[in-house]
């Protein structure tokens, strides 16, 4: 986290139904279109913010979003985090494989939300929960 | 460094009553400064302005420039600065205008007692603050001026031509840098779904050196490119380019490369069927 | 819940897809798809995405196992319309979507299923094909 960030707005959202991930994905646009990010950055953090809500919900036994504007001096952002309270992952390196998916098909779970953002953090603990949080900034 | 408000009523005081003398003064100082690349008359417009929105910010005795009753001033000088920044006026010039004031003032109080300097000490802090307001208007007026002739330079080195029906043909002219080979990327997608054309030719002749990233560029266009519906051809690659390519391991796979634009367009007209034959010439 | 509305024309199925499908709307057209293939005997299916802002690896999914089941019906499957910012975001992602033909809208879409049937057809003798235009029609 950058010292100095300057928290603007916030937004919670519940993610416990199939209803929610689209809401999840509408909140994500209005706030990515707020911040100004380019229609391709808006495009990459929406479909993240998709991925990573359907964990929260499929994997995760359901959670809550958070959504804010971030500011740090010299650009404006949007950071999104995700929690939930539920198994946890085990070996948090094979889930950051490229390539690496439970769901079968073509999931490709975190790693490939990690490349769609330019910030990527998550904190995980077995029987604990997860929490993700991606940052992604106007150029 | 706000005015007192017995300095502000006085300072309103000597701008209302001698008016014509300080916009006057101050408009000469200015042509001077100006170096008569600008009219007197327009000049004495622009201080005139000035002058008026002076008056109106000391509707608030403390002179706080910051305060609504700064905001006409604010925008008067936010113009001045933005007009002079297009007209290619330097930042001191463009300050220029606003501490000529000083000077101004400076004759109308003379210096004859403590209160006179102290008057004219308290003024100038003001008159300085909207000068260092004026510098950085100028300065973002400048800056969105390059900004935008960047983006104008952008365009127009990037065009998308129509080369037949359903073949379009990129010519990249220069380096290309991350923020470039994007934005060429994102035009040459939304003119093949405009188009219709399920064809691009992509020209790297003018493209001086190709590096990994470069590369990388063009082989995520192709493969959007190919997601979408329409397929991508390389063409132009010159003989230096295929060694650093081969040297630097970079692989197009299956994605078609030819030497020249012409080669390319007939690569692709084969690939739908078109046939040329040559009209055999009539005796007369 | 919502269903997505699949319209036939001549031999083939066209599905439009609208914006922001649960997940649960799209499983829903997996299945109504595969029974409409049988009952029509189509050709061909083609999914327009046109209006889809995000593809998503859920989406990814479910334009596989339509293609798949498709495909075991006899029927071919062609994604169109897919918007350059989904595109560049799945490139970005790595979602291949292998096996998926696409084409940059409906009209093409018709010629390339079309060139895909009489590619088969090329192997048998049948006098009654048509020279050309898209959509071949027997008397």
């Amino acid at each position: 986290m950058t010292a100095g960030l300057d928290l603007g707005r916030s937004q919670t959202q519940p993610i416990v139904s199939d209803q929610d991930v689209v809401r999840v994905r509408k909140l994500v646009r209005t706030v990515a279109v707020e911040t100004k990010l380019s229609l391709v950055d808006q495009t990459k953090l929406v479909t993240a913010a998709s991925e990573l809500a359907r964990n929260t919900l499929v994997y995760g036994g359901g959670g809550e979003v958070q959504v804010s504007t971030v500011d740090n001096g010299r650009r404006k952002g949007v950071r999104i985090s995700f929690s939930d309270s539920g198994p946890g992952i085990a070996d948090l390196d094979l889930a950051l494989t490229d390539g690496y998916t439970t769901g079968g098909g073509l999931g490709l779970g975190l790693s490939g939300a990690r490349r769609l953002v330019d910030e990527f953090d998550i904190e995980t603990a077995v029987g604990e929960g997860t929490r993700v949080t991606v940052t992604k900034w106007s150029r | 460094m706000a005015l007192s408000a017995e300095e502000g009523n006085r300072l309103v005081g000597l701008l209302t009553e001698h008016a014509e003398r300080i916009t006057e003064g101050w408009t000469d100082r200015v042509t001077a400064s100006m170096r008569n690349r600008l009219s007197r008359a327009e000049l004495h417009q622009q201080v005139q302005e000035v002058h008026r929105g002076l008056l109106l910010l000391g509707e608030d005795p403390t002179f706080d420039q910051a305060g609504e009753h700064g905001a006409e001033l604010r925008a008067v000088l936010s113009e001045l600065s933005r007009l002079r920044a297009r007209q290619g006026f330097t930042a001191t010039e463009t300050a220029l205008s606003i501490l000529s004031l000083k000077d101004t003032l400076a004759d109308l109080l003379g210096d004859s007692d403590l209160e006179a300097l102290r008057s004219y000490r308290a003024y100038s802090q003001v008159i300085d603050q909207l000068a260092l307001y004026t510098v950085e208007s100028y300065t973002k007026a400048r800056e969105e001026l390059i900004a935008d002739q960047a983006e104008q330079l952008l365009e127009l080195s990037t065009p998308v031509v129509k080369l037949w029906e359903g073949v379009v043909a990129v010519p990249l002219v220069g380096t290309l840098d991350s923020a470039r080979a994007q934005v060429v990327m994102e035009r040459l997608l939304q003119t093949l779904v405009d188009t219709g054309s399920p064809y691009a030719i992509i020209d790297i002749t003018g493209v001086p050196a190709v590096d990994t990233q470069v590369a990388q560029h063009i082989l995520k266009t192709v493969v959007a490119a190919r997601l979408m519906g329409a397929d991508c051809i390389i063409s132009g690659i010159r003989p230096q380019i295929a060694q650093t390519i081969v040297a630097l391991g970079i692989e197009f796979g299956d994605i078609a490369t030819k030497a020249s634009l012409a080669d390319a367009l007939r690569h692709v007209l084969r690939q739908t069927g078109v046939e040329f034959g040559r009209r055999s010439r009539r005796e007369t | 819940m919502e269903r997505v509305p699949v319209l036939k024309i001549g031999e083939i199925l066209l599905v439009s897809i609208q914006v922001d499908m649960e997940d649960q709307t799209a499983l829903q057209l997996q299945e109504d798809l595969a029974d409409r293939i049988v009952a029509t005997g189509a050709s061909g299916v083609i999914i327009d995405i046109t209006a889809l802002d995000i593809v998503d690896s859920f989406i990814g999914r479910m334009l596989s196992t339509i293609a798949s089941i498709s495909k075991v019906l006899d029927a071919d499957t062609v994604v169109v319309g897919m918007r350059p910012a989904v595109a560049i975001t799945l490139v970005e992602l790595g979602l291949s979507l292998n096996g998926i033909r696409t084409a940059l809208n409906v009209e093409r879409g018709m010629e390339l299923i079309a060139a895909a049937r009489s590619d088969e057809w090329d192997s048998e003798p049948y006098e009654e094909r048509a020279a050309d235009g898209p959509l071949a029609t027997f008397s």
